[in-house]
């Protein structure tokens, strides 16, 4: 392979891996533009999507088969459910912490995440769980290198949930609510905006954007664990903060830079991928020291 | 003051049942001679577990210096405590250090690593500041594992006893009461800065960031204190987990041991002394107690710290309301 080869392929795995954190990326910042949580269990519920998508796979597989009409459906029926998930868990954790200090949030936010981690772990007994869908390999050449359809349908679907995510905030009167809560709650209560409202519809769209992710990375890498949401918190996080956290354009850039900048990681010498993490990491607290309010975000000044 | 529900004053933790200060001492001496007894009494199965559970003393007070007193969430706490074992083990079995030499390289590579990590970080939001630490706990267990030098996935082994003015610490019961001693120091220590100039300092800057600078207090420079004074702590129990084990892996350092910390800081009551102890044995006895939770040990601290935080977030133990 010659080097261009290497990096349009590394081009094709960021962006497969972009499109994943993105996803994940933008649940976060939503959430954190309307209540300035930094919700921990967010990529617990990308976990849980997946294990969702893997039961419904598993259950209508027999009809439409394990290609991709049987994974839209279980994605879909998987954000629906992670969706609700996400809603229950605000009203429940989140809605009463709002107006305590904000380490009690934290704290409250990462019992969540450890609760949705050890019930599956509980009832998986910690093992992977192959996830079953059944793709085939085929694909295009280009030069020398191979995209398969799986990841043009996956980065396609990716692509399709943001712009829909885009149209939503910027067009429609939730949408609407939705900036406006970001700007100023207090006041939107005062304007007669259902405040509550707008942040169970938010806490449901991002929900179900992690769901969506988790069904698809469940889908594409073959398996499902009680763990797999960790990571990819983590990263997502990264990603958000990278394009500047609460804004939404910036979440997808994120996601995509953070992508890209781990496939190329891969291929500098001595990263390689054992050190891919901790290149990720490393990326989160440089961009945090020199950059914290990431590339399209808005400086603010903030007390703890 | 503010609605800070956590905020209850670190010195004032004992209960209203322990206010006069005789039968403090009188408890406090109780607590002590029970302690010097216990492996008498009690079989080497149980003294291992206490020894575990003065362990988990030492590393909770050290991580509620940094939540409780100063109010930073750290979801990285293991990370000290594996810089306090790995370079314990490095020193001795790569360099041949005895290991009293080896230990204030312990202590001070936690201060560096606190320095290293705290320094530019602790500047930032405390949501921000929290996902730094998981990622610096993350890089740290990363490391241990891929570099050469720490033995990769299976750690170091064969890590030697120290010995002590003569006195060679070898048994489970030399090393119990070693950690008696360390679980006694520590909670002096916690004491006497909770009381101090900087504990105040720290009282201000956790209820209101802005008004402890208005009054002179440099904000930074009094949370990297407390993340540094933390991170001695978790160095110091890191090193003698080491040297009790004699072996160590990157895995007794995962996220799962730094939330394990955090909870039991968080059940017993951050800020408060009896309170964290207490939390410390909950989370290392709990367990033993129902040996048939098996898998669903960690569901169950998860649930309980989640109710913990909704109904009663100042902790278990009985503290003083308001503040």
């Amino acid at each position: 392979m010659t080097a261009f080869d290497v990096v349009m392929q590394q081009i094709v795995n960021g962006l497969v891996l972009g499109s994943f954190y993105a996803l994940v990326a933008l649940g976060y910042t939503m959430i954190f533009g309307v209540i300035k949580l930094l919700n921990f269990a967010h990529g617990d519920l990308y976990m849980v999507g997946g294990f969702v998508g893997f039961l419904v796979l598993s259950a209508i597989s027999g009809i439409t088969g394990g290609g991709w009409t049987g994974v839209a459906i279980s994605m879909f029926l998987s954000m629906i459910a992670v969706g609700c998930l996400g809603v229950v868990i605000e009203r429940v954790a989140y809605h009463p912490m709002l107006r305590a200090p904000r380490l009690s949030i934290l704290i409250t936010a990462l019992a969540v995440s450890l609760v949705l981690q050890n019930t599956v772990l509980s009832i998986t007994h910690g093992q992977y769980t192959a996830f079953g869908a059944d793709f085939g390999f085929g694909g295009v050449n280009l030069g020398n290198v191979f995209i398969t359809y799986n990841q043009m349908i996956l980065v396609g679907i990716a692509a399709f949930l943001m712009i829909g995510l885009e149209v939503f905030v910027s067009r429609t009167q939730y949408g609407r609510a939705m900036r406006a809560v970001a700007i100023d709650k207090d006041m939107c209560q005062l304007m007669g905006i259902n405040v509550s409202g707008v942040i169970a519809v938010t806490f449901l769209i991002g929900s179900a954007l992690a769901a969506a992710a988790g069904t698809l990375a469940g889908a594409y890498y073959g398996s499902v664990w009680y763990f797999m949401g960790f990571l990819i918190g983590l990263k997502a996080f990264t990603a958000a903060v990278i394009g500047g956290i609460g804004s939404i354009p910036g979440a997808m850039l994120g996601g995509l830079i953070l992508g890209f900048l781990e496939a190329f990681g891969t291929q500098l010498p001595g990263i390689g991928s054992e050190w891919k993490d901790v290149f990720s990491f490393a990326v989160l607290i440089l961009v945090l020291v020199f950059k914290p309010t990431g590339l399209l975000g808005k400086s603010e000044q903030e007390r703890m | 003051m503010t609605s800070n529900s956590n905020g209850a004053v670190p010195t004032h933790g004992l209960g209203p049942f322990l206010q006069d200060a005789r039968l403090r001492w009188v408890v406090a001496i109780a607590i002590l001679a029970f302690l010097v007894v216990a492996p008498m009494i009690f079989g080497s199965y149980i003294t291992v577990i206490l020894t575990n559970a003065l362990l988990y003393v030492v590393l909770c007070l050290g991580l509620n210096i940094v939540v409780g007193y100063a109010g930073l969430l750290d979801l990285g706490y293991a990370a000290f405590f594996a810089v306090g074992a790995y370079t314990i083990g490095v020193l001795t079995i790569q360099f041949g250090f005895n290991f009293w030499v080896a230990f204030p390289f312990a202590v001070l590579a936690a201060v560096l690593a606190g320095v290293i990590i705290g320094g530019p970080t602790l500047r930032l939001r405390s949501d921000y500041l929290a996902i730094v630490t998981l990622g610096f706990g993350e890089i740290v267990r990363f490391s241990a594992r891929n570099l050469e030098i720490t033995g990769r996935a299976s750690g170091i082994s064969g890590i030697q006893d120290p010995s002590l003015f003569g006195w060679q610490i070898r048994t489970q019961t030399d090393y119990y009461y070693v950690f008696v001693v360390l679980a006694i120091i520590a909670v002096i220590a916690s004491f006497r800065l909770a009381n101090s100039r900087l504990g105040r300092a720290w009282l201000y800057v956790r209820h209101d960031e802005d008004a402890a600078e208005a009054m002179g207090i440099n904000r930074v420079q009094v949370k990297l204190a407390a993340y540094v004074i933390g991170a001695i702590f978790g160095a110091v129990g890191g090193a003698f987990f080491a040297a009790n084990l004699g072996a160590i892996s990157p895995e007794s350092f995962s996220f799962e041991q730094s939330v394990l910390v955090l909870m039991a800081v968080i059940l017993g009551g951050m800020g408060k002394i009896p309170g964290v102890i207490l939390g410390a044995f909950i989370i290392i006895l709990g367990p033993e107690l129902l040996r048939d939770l098996g898998e669903f040990r960690l569901l169950v601290f998860a649930v309980g710290l989640l109710l913990i935080m909704l109904f009663r977030p100042s902790g278990i133990w009985p503290g003083r309301r308001g503040a």
